[in-house]
């Protein structure tokens, strides 16, 4: 193996470029164009994520989330248990439901998660993994369900950028942005959910 | 390179008349066609987005060394590798030494065509791991021991009934024994099957449609959230990228977001956005522990010095294929290697020699519909024309060809002579095939005439038509 990689791809540019050594850099001025669109960001939200295939439950408050997930699951025929992410500290589980942290294992078939940010624009949900929001939540379970506080909505994506840029948080192992739950057409381009991540993505929409 | 043992022309033939083939093309171009149009429709910046995009990835190429190493900065800042393989070779030899260091036994991989194109899966296997492809398309052609015949859907050209003969034949062994019939049922199998892989797994290597310098992060997207459970689940996640996928920042990668998915599958956006950044963190709960990006160049510095620069901005959506003539009739295999369709008629040669894929630049109509839905603006009509000019200087051209252009050159370059040919050819032509207002055979045009005929003059030159419609005019 040639050890001397990086020298040689690196020559090899600036030879293509025409020079020997690095030039500075003049950032590029301007930016790239944001889709417009009108109306009520989180209204936007709401129906570019019912067009993915999401469902979307409105909440009043906290207090309504274990209700709200109970019901979820029984309409699902889920097993009354649930992977939630430690994160979702406030929320009173019903009894009856057996909630567990951690990451996801294999047999977890439904999970609970909050989000950084969502996103107007295209619908999406947006996570940072870390220790209290592990990556596997939203991708092994069947049944994904997130917690959207109505104030996170974003307009743009450059919106959610600005967002963790100032929220000063380093940059964590895994960003997803999440619009739907998982989907295949590459059988006859016959489009099917639920190909390898949850089956369901269901949000719970909290106002005020 | 994997090397066909067969001629392109060969290749056609079979292509044109397996009928199952050119169903499966007709109905998987026609669909990806309505949606994209439709979502080009509805988004009025979509043309302020591909300008801007070209602009990005224009300032990028120019300053791709400063871009690569801040990038490089940024990963190890964030407890990632980089590795950097000026060859396929180098590439496939750091890989297989990082599944070697891990003990890797099992590999899943999301989509990549930089490991397509490095011959990752032949060389891993050989080295005796087992490697598993999860997205789904993928994982049939991995079954079938078949190429990609499409950048973004790699199994389009097989039917449903195929992949239910191919499960049956692979997962029978493994307990699943109903002959499946329905689309549903398929994915079904395939989601529990590859599930067990997943857990399973020690390195997980996927794609990375772009890495940003601001952050250090790749970003792919999918549809299934196959990338994401193969770099989650494994203890190494190996990501493989060409050299000219950085961006400066995460803004930047969204003006390519909006494209993208419009482009390649006709969605607003793909169903999962993933940014990776660094292995695991103090006190995650999930992840790998190890995380490298292996930045391949094979040919692209080259390319950036000489007349096919603007290749480099290609971000594989696959549009050009959808709408090339060419490509919809032959499908993907025609090709003879991983990057079909126009791209690929640019890249195939650029990368393994003008010499070793004649016939790819000069299976082209020009009729430039590629470079009017490419979303980074590539001219590919005139990269194709550049290569078949440099294939005609180094004497690659065959022939009677070069004869034949070499005639016509002194011909077109001589106008009197010209127009004095074909004032006396037109009107013979016209009477020859007045009966049938066409012309069946010409001499010397064999090859063209057997499968078409050509319509008959209809009596005078242009010349002639356009002085007699001046005159009228007058």
């Amino acid at each position: 193996m040639r050890h001397d990689g990086r020298e040689r791809v690196l020559a090899q540019i600036r030879q293509s470029l025409g020079r020997t050594g690095a030039k500075p850099l003049q950032p590029l001025p301007g930016a790239g164009p944001r889709p417009a669109y009108e109306g009520d960001v989180v209204e936007h939200f709401v129906a570019k994520m019912r067009e993915k295939a999401a469902t979307v439950e409105p909440l009043n408050s906290l207090a309504d989330v274990g209700a709200a997930v109970q019901r979820f699951l029984d309409q699902m025929h889920a097993p009354p248990r649930l992977r939630a992410a430690r994160a979702l500290t406030d929320i009173a589980w019903p009894e009856s439901l057996q909630v567990e942290h951690g990451a996801a294992r294999r047999e977890d078939v439904s999970s609970v998660t909050p989000c950084f940010a969502a996103l107007a624009e295209s619908g999406g949900i947006v996570t940072l993994s870390g220790p209290d929001t592990p990556s596997t939540l939203n991708f092994v379970p069947d049944n994904h369900i997130v917690l959207v506080y109505a104030t996170q909505v974003q307009r743009h994506l450059e919106d959610v950028w600005a967002l963790w840029r100032a929220s000063g948080r380093p940059m964590p192992r895994t960003l997803n942005i999440i619009s739907g739950p998982s989907r295949t057409a590459d059988i006859e381009q016959t489009i099917q959910l639920g190909a390898h991540g949850p089956r369901r993505l269901h949000i719970l929409l909290l106002h005020g | 390179m994997h090397a066909p043992t067969t001629t392109f022309a060969q290749r056609v033939s079979v292509a044109i008349l397996d009928k199952r083939l050119q169903a499966a093309l007709d109905h998987a171009s026609g669909g990806f066609l309505k949606k994209r149009a439709a979502l080009v429709e509805a988004l009025p910046e979509f043309e302020a987005l591909r300008e801007r995009a070209r602009d990005i990835k224009d300032h990028v190429l120019a300053n791709l060394d400063t871009y690569l190493e801040r990038y490089e900065a940024e990963v190890k800042r964030q407890g990632g590798h980089v590795h950097w393989a000026a060859t396929a070779e180098d590439a496939r030899e750091i890989i297989l030494a990082i599944c070697r260091k891990a003990n890797a036994k099992t590999i899943t991989k999301g989509k990549s065509m930089v490991s397509e194109e490095i011959g990752l899966n032949e060389a891993l296997e050989a080295a005796g791991h087992e490697v598993i492809e999860t997205d789904l398309g993928e994982y049939i052609i991995q079954l079938a021991k078949e190429p990609p015949s499409h950048i973004i859907v790699p199994a389009v050209h097989k039917t449903k009934a195929q992949v239910g003969d191919l499960f049956d034949l692979h997962h029978r062994p493994l307990g699943y024994t109903k002959h499946l019939t329905e689309v549903s049922e398929m994915v079904n199998e395939a989601r529990q099957v590859l599930r067990g892989h997943y857990f399973r797994a020690d390195v997980g290597i996927t794609g990375g449609n772009f890495l940003v310098a601001e952050t250090g992060s790749s970003i792919i997207v999918t549809n299934e959230g196959n990338g994401d459970l193969t770099q989650s689940l494994a203890r190494v996640h190996i990501v493989t990228s060409g050299i000219e996928r950085v961006v400066p920042t995460l803004d930047d990668a969204t003006t390519f977001l909006r494209l993208l998915a419009r482009s390649a599958t006709g969605q607003e956006t793909e169903t999962y956005t993933t940014l990776s950044t660094g292995p695991k963190r103090a006190g995650d709960l999930d992840g790998p522990e190890e995380y490298h990006v292996v930045l391949v160049d094979n040919g692209r510095s080259k390319m950036l010095g000489g007349a096919f620069r603007e290749m480099l901005r290609c971000i594989r959506c696959g549009a050009c294929l959808n709408h090339c003539p060419v490509y919809t009739s032959i499908g993907g295999h025609a090709y003879g290697w991983v990057y079909p369709g126009p791209m690929g008629s640019v890249l195939t040669p650029l990368i393994n020699g003008i010499d070793k894929a004649y016939d790819l630049p000069n299976a082209c109509t020009l009729n430039g519909r590629c470079q009017t839905v490419c979303p980074v603006k590539i001219p590919l009509p005139g990269l194709l024309r550049e290569i078949r000019r440099q294939q005609f200087e180094q004497g690659i051209t065959p022939g009677v060809i070069r004869v034949a252009l070499e005639a016509w050159a002194v011909l077109a370059r001589r106008a009197g002579l010209y127009h004095r040919l074909m004032r006396f050819s037109i009107p013979l032509l016209s009477r020859l095939g007045r009966r049938r207002g066409s012309l069946g055979w010409l001499p010397l045009a064999g090859g063209w005439t057997d499968t078409r005929d050509l319509p008959a003059p209809q009596g005078r030159t242009f010349q002639q038509a356009w002085k007699a419609q001046r005159g009228a005019r007058r």
